[in-house]
């Protein structure tokens, strides 16, 4: 059996499995090899919180856990693993340190696409204009 | 096997009081908690507070209290319906709607009052606060976390005192951003906010912010006390509360 109008169906077939793998093939070629942003770490300080790993990984679960226990049980200082103490407070005592948002919350949080609302009501150490 | 039995029933006993025992024993050795309340802080068992009104009912003083107030807490100046407060002032017939009479000492009919958060010990909003942003402290204070507050309002129609304010819109565009308390955050709008008691200066052990700038005429202190300065001030002095029919048992006394 003959296929009716055959040569632009296959071309147009051809053309969507193109226009589909597009992105596959042209991505290969235009992106660049992923790099992780740098961040612009406290001048003064060595040592955050908690260890590097940590606080990379965890710091939404520390943030987390720093609000409730300040905020409903009253306890406001927090002992981290080597046991130094910190207050606990994101204004007064993380940004102490990491004195400019954008050069530190924003790099990371821009790169992998999340927007956390924390300074929706914080104030960043910038100041708000 | 006789012997076995025993033995086992033995074994078995003793597993049992174990089992029972062990959360406890470990909850005491093991249970290591990496916070605690700051070496700072004030404690009371029933934080409350006594406002002297023959000592402050001047419209202009406690206007002067409600700038510090809300300087340090950076809340938002709005004019009309859609104002957002932690501490403003009011008449007798507004303040005391259920013990007004109409022969009442025109002194006191002239006077203005005090108005804050009453910080209640049977809080109707936190009772009717659906995620528990809301809530009650251990030490009395009715505290909020904006973090959940999904600003439905139902906290304002409990509220038989008006204390509480909804942010119609972004507050930071009612502030002066310029002259922001950098320690303390903003609210963001469509959330709920009123007075804190000041925790956040209890918590580094200083007294709240209108009673340090009251010049002595806001006592603050432990309710539970017998022998603390509000409760000496309680048993000198005649104090009323606000609607005590609402039965919230506020924990803000006024002398009359």
């Amino acid at each position: 059996m003959k296929m009716q109008n055959g040569f632009p169906i296959i071309v147009g077939l051809l053309i969507f499995l193109g226009l589909l793998c597009a992105p596959f093939a042209i991505g290969k070629v235009v992106t660049k090899e992923y790099k992780q942003p740098e961040l612009k770490l406290p001048a003064g300080e060595k040592e955050c919180i908690e260890s590097k790993e940590f606080m990379r990984e965890k710091h939404m679960q520390l943030l987390n856990d720093w609000r409730d226990w300040a905020l409903r049980d009253g306890k406001r200082t927090y002992t981290n693993h080597k046991g130094k103490e910190f207050t606990i407070s994101l204004q007064n005592t993380c940004m102490k340190c990491h004195t400019n948002k954008a050069d530190f919350c924003d790099k990371c949080h821009t790169d992998a696409g999340v927007s956390p609302y924390c300074w929706d009501c914080h104030i960043q150490p910038e100041g708000l204009k | 096997m006789n012997k076995n039995r025993r033995t086992f029933v033995k074994l078995a006993g003793l597993a049992a009081a174990g089992l029972a025992v062990a959360p406890k024993a470990m909850a005491s050795s093991g249970g290591h908690s990496p916070v605690k309340v700051n070496a700072n802080a004030v404690h009371a068992k029933h934080w409350a507070m006594v406002i002297d009104t023959t000592k402050l009912h001047n419209e202009e003083k406690i206007a002067k209290l409600s700038e510090v107030c809300h300087s340090i807490h950076n809340v938002p100046h709005i004019e009309g319906p859609k104002e957002v407060k932690w501490l403003w002032s009011d008449s007798y017939g507004h303040t005391f709607p259920e013990q007004e009479n109409p022969h009442l000492a025109e002194e006191v009919h002239h006077r203005f009052f005090p108005l804050l958060c009453n910080h209640c010990e049977e809080p109707p909003c936190v009772r009717v606060c659906p995620t528990k942003a809301t809530y009650k402290r251990p030490d009395g204070i009715v505290a909020m976390d904006y973090h959940r507050c999904i600003g439905c309002r139902y906290c304002m129609a409990g509220c038989p005192y008006g204390s509480r304010s909804f942010n119609w819109g972004e507050p930071r565009k009612n502030l002066d951003l310029a002259k922001l308390n950098p320690e303390f955050p903003t609210r963001m709008r469509g959330v709920v906010e009123k007075c804190n008691f000041c925790v956040e200066r209890l918590a580094v052990g200083k007294q709240p912010a209108c009673v340090e700038a009251s010049e002595g005429a806001i006592v603050f202190g432990d309710l539970r006390d017998p022998d603390s300065e509000v409760r000496q001030v309680l048993r000198e002095r005649f104090t009323i509360r606000r609607k005590p029919t609402a039965g919230t048992e506020p924990s803000v006394y006024y002398i009359i």
